[in-house]
């Protein structure tokens, strides 16, 4: 996803681009997610000025491309169930308003009128009207079709080509080499190997998510329904699993119920555990679940950095080389403003904000240290 | 003395039964998990009891073989050998980190709601396969069944699906299924294979080598014969019309190459199509265990062990090859599987007439495999508008859609750019079709869940892994 909006925002910049990907359109961590575009999820700072920058492109993008993308501004309602939970909500929206984020209160009362299968006893929530949906893999074949850009799927990166000078002037993959003044490190979980093969460093570990999928259903799941402890599970450290569900319904029908997160490398291996910590997360949000059936499960793998920030910019390491990766599980809420920034870096042009935060070689300057182990 | 190790035996068809009652032989507590309310499977598919059949046997052939392990079953029952769990729909098999041991989750009662686990031991997987049905236009019509399912519903419920019936499509199924619908009464307009008899004659040897299944073959066709079916080699069916069901369908010849012959297409009418192309394995459970597949079927050694430690399968799912292979693959799974629990390499000249059986079966389903082939090119001539994906809807155009300019060149990526195979089914019917006009080999697919769960029953899982 982040290579596609990369590949269009440079080619409306005037390049000529190529895309290149070990496997198909889609078929990482783009094809195994649900298409969040939230902003309710994030605490001010950098991620929520990329959030809001790409919210605004999403909506434009959905325009453009119709019902393609299936894009849905459905609004997200995040609910607490006590009231010491709901104090932080309300705390945490108090600050996202001061940062440009339309978020409303609702009174426990007022929450059936949003969601009317909604389990009773909530203490009250927060509506984010600017949450969104697409549908992701869809969302990256059609970005990738507008901007015309030649695909190579199949070809795998094996090395970065750089001259006498170190510039970059493209790569080689295992079907032969392709030149390019510059090359886009979009890689998402394979983000790191990729820097490697440049000689740099940066760690992008894979973070595991479990979605759980129903049979179709009439709508009855309105808005990107969860409780707020997600909010902390997104911005947890821990390597155990933590299972807060997001709860939506599609328009294809069905009930999405994601995700877990959980470091443990790339184990794609069914854990019931996992399954079960949504399921229980799902039916405790909305009751009637209880009684459908999930249809399928699968997991995907959201590419992470230590900060849990993403990596986008030039890297002053290699010149010519530029990234734009690690966006964990909001890659595809934040990739149309990641390539609207390439594009500009590409061309040389004024970012629309700071990449400071997003710089790529910021973890060489932490003295090696992580933070944490994967 | 300690407790008998358990082995869990996942279907109580012809493999599942033979293994149950060959381990069980042996020292070895077995249960065995099953979706029907009898057992049998789908080849020894009983009436249902309330039907009050007077000949049961009447649809089946070797019926001697189905009432010695019938008789087995219930002796071993009787003594506590055997548990037989009827009317559980197994979901998932998951191995138990550390103690080695396995567990099956199944569903059970009528609307499949309460959740069941079971412990074992060990693992004998005997899924079985389902139908292959490949599309062509009309085919979503009422009147239109698998052959498989006209088979069950003659077996199973004693019934005809209709009055005048075209049994079509390819493989050695199609039959039984002609002279089952004749002999219950149905009138059977042709029976239409794609595959041609020369291809037949040219496998000879390998098909003499099986001379019981062979002149089981020559019995069909003479009855046939006596009940005036019209067998059409090297044809297919093109389409079938109706409005509200189904009223006729249009077949042609094909040419050496498995084309339709120009000039050759005509109308049969109608008011069953009974159609398949083959059967492929039950492979879901295996896969989720982390069992390595050879093609489409899981793979095992010659004691009919997979690659994960404790688990076996045996019948359809390690490769199609009918009811004699499953058997003779379920005595020796049952046997590897009973000398391994207790801790003894098992003597394979204990198996030696089983072997010589698989080995013959084997080759015998190769050389079918080779001579039952869709016709060629069936997946360039679907028209765009015909529906793929029943669950989703899918059309044939939307896939060559996603393929062609949306840059999808695999099964998988097509499912997700168009939907196909996300339903109900989970792309066990659109899959081959899928494959076919996405120009790529048919993929097994991941299906961690075997059948559709309750979020109820997956929220109220025990809390272990």
């Amino acid at each position: 996803m982040a290579g596609a909006a990369c590949a269009l925002y440079a080619a409306r910049a005037g390049l000529e681009v190529r895309v290149v990907d070990r496997g198909a359109v889609a078929g990482g961590t783009t094809g195994a997610g649900e298409g969040n575009l939230l902003v309710s999820d994030k605490e001010p700072g950098p991620e929520l000025r990329l959030a809001l920058l790409s919210a605004r492109l999403w909506a434009g993008l959905a325009q453009e491309l119709g019902a393609a993308v299936e894009y849905e501004p459905k609004g997200g309602l995040v609910v607490a169930s006590a009231p010491g939970a709901l104090a932080a909500l309300r705390d945490l929206a108090a600050r996202q308003r001061s940062a440009g984020v339309t978020a409303v209160p609702v009174a426990a009362d007022r929450l059936p009128d949003l969601e009317p299968y909604l389990a009773p006893g909530m203490a009250g929530g927060v509506h984010y009207p600017q949450d969104a949906q697409v549908m992701p893999a869809l969302a990256a074949a059609h970005l990738l079709r507008a901007s015309g850009a030649r695909l190579h799927p199949g070809h795998t990166v094996t090395g970065v080509l750089r001259g006498a000078d170190g510039m970059v002037y493209g790569v080689r993959t295992d079907r032969g080499d392709i030149h390019a003044p510059a090359v886009v490190n979009a890689a998402g979980v394979r983000g790191g190997e990729l820097a490697a093969l440049a000689g740099i460093r940066l760690p992008v570990l894979p973070r595991r998510g479990f979605v759980l999928v129903t049979e179709p259903l009439p709508r009855r799941v309105r808005h990107k329904v969860y409780a707020a402890d997600y909010v902390a599970d997104v911005a947890s450290d821990s390597a155990g699993l933590r299972a807060s569900p997001v709860v939506e319904g599609t328009a294809a029908g069905p009930v999405l119920i994601g995700a877990t997160r959980e470091r443990v490398g790339f184990d794609r291996s069914l854990s019931l555990r996992a399954v079960r910590a949504l399921a229980a997360g799902a039916v405790g949000l909305f009751p009637f679940l209880r009684q459908v059936r999930a249809l399928r499960t699968y997991a995907g793998f959201r590419p992470y950095l230590p900060d849990h920030l993403p990596a986008i910019g030039p890297d002053p390491r290699v010149p010519g080389l530029f990234h734009a990766c690690g966006h964990e599980g909001a890659g595809i809420g934040l990739a149309p403003a990641t390539g609207l920034l390439i594009a500009r870096a590409l061309t040389g042009k004024a970012p629309e904000l700071d990449l400071t935060p997003f710089r790529p070689e910021r973890f060489d300057t932490q003295g090696g240290n992580d933070g944490e182990s994967p | 003395m300690t407790e008998r190790p358990r082995l869990a035996v996942v279907g109580a068809g012809p493999a599942g039964l033979a293994a149950a009652l060959t381990a069980a032989a042996r020292g070895v507590r077995v249960l065995l998990v099953d979706a029907a309310d009898q057992a049998g499977g789908q080849f020894y598919r009983q009436p249902a009891a309330g039907l009050g059949a007077r000949r049961p046997h009447a649809p089946h052939h070797r019926w001697r073989t189905w009432e010695r392990l019938r008789t087995g079953l219930e002796r071993h029952r009787a003594a506590g050998r055997i548990t037989h769990l009827t009317d559980h729909h197994v979901w998932c098999v998951a191995g138990e980190s550390g103690s080695g041991g396995f567990t099956v989750y199944a569903l059970r009662g009528p609307g499949q709601e309460e959740g069941v686990t079971v412990r074992a031991d060990a693992v004998l997987l005997a899924t079985g396969g389902y139908e292959r049905v490949l599309p062509f236009p009309g085919w979503t019509l009422p009147g239109v069944v698998t052959a498989g399912g006209a088979q069950a519903m003659l077996k199973g419920q004693l019934v005809l699906p209709g009055r005048t019936a075209v049994v079509a499509g390819t493989g050695p199924l199609l039959l039984p299924v002609a002279t089952g619908l004749a002999a219950a009464g149905a009138q059977v307009a042709a029976l239409v294979e794609s595959a041609g008899p020369a291809a037949l004659s040219r496998r000879l040897p390998a098909l003499a080598a099986q001379p019981g299944t062979l002149a089981e073959g020559a019995g069909y066709a003479a009855r046939l014969l006596r009940h005036g079916v019209r067998v059409l080699p090297r044809h297919t069916v093109l389409a079938a019309h109706g409005t509200e069901r189904l009223e006729a369908v249009t077949v042609a010849a094909l040419d050496r190459t498995g084309r339709p012959r120009p000039g050759t297409a005509r109308r049969v009418r109608c008011d069953t199509l009974a159609v398949g192309h083959g059967l492929l394995p039950h492979t879901d459970l295996a896969e989720t265990l982390g069992c390595a597949l050879s093609g489409t079927a899981v793979r095992v050694d010659a004691e009919q062990r997979t690659d994960v430690p404790g688990v076996w399968a045996a019948g359809e799912a390690t490769g199609v090859g009918g009811a004699t292979l499953a058997l003779a693959e379920g005595r020796i799974a049952g046997q590897s599987a009973a000398a391994r629990l207790y801790g003894t390499a098992p003597d394979p000249r204990r198996w030696a007439a089983a072997d010589r059986t698989r080995a013959r079966a084997r080759a015998f389903a190769a050389a079918l495999d080779s001579v039952y082939a869709p016709p060629a090119g069936w997946a360039e001539r679907l028209p765009d508008e015909t529906v793929v994906c029943r669950c989703e809807e899918v059309t044939a155009g939307r896939v060559c859609e996603a393929v062609g300019t949306l840059g999808a060149g695999d099964a998988r990526t097509v499912k997700l750019l168009t939907r196909a195979g996300m339903g109900w089914c989970q792309g066990r019917m659109c899959g081959p079709a899928v494959a076919g006009l996405t120009g790529c080999p048919l993929d097994p697919g991941r299906r961690p869940f075997a059948r559709p769960v309750p979020l109820g029953v997956l929220a109220g899982l025990p809390d272990t892994e």
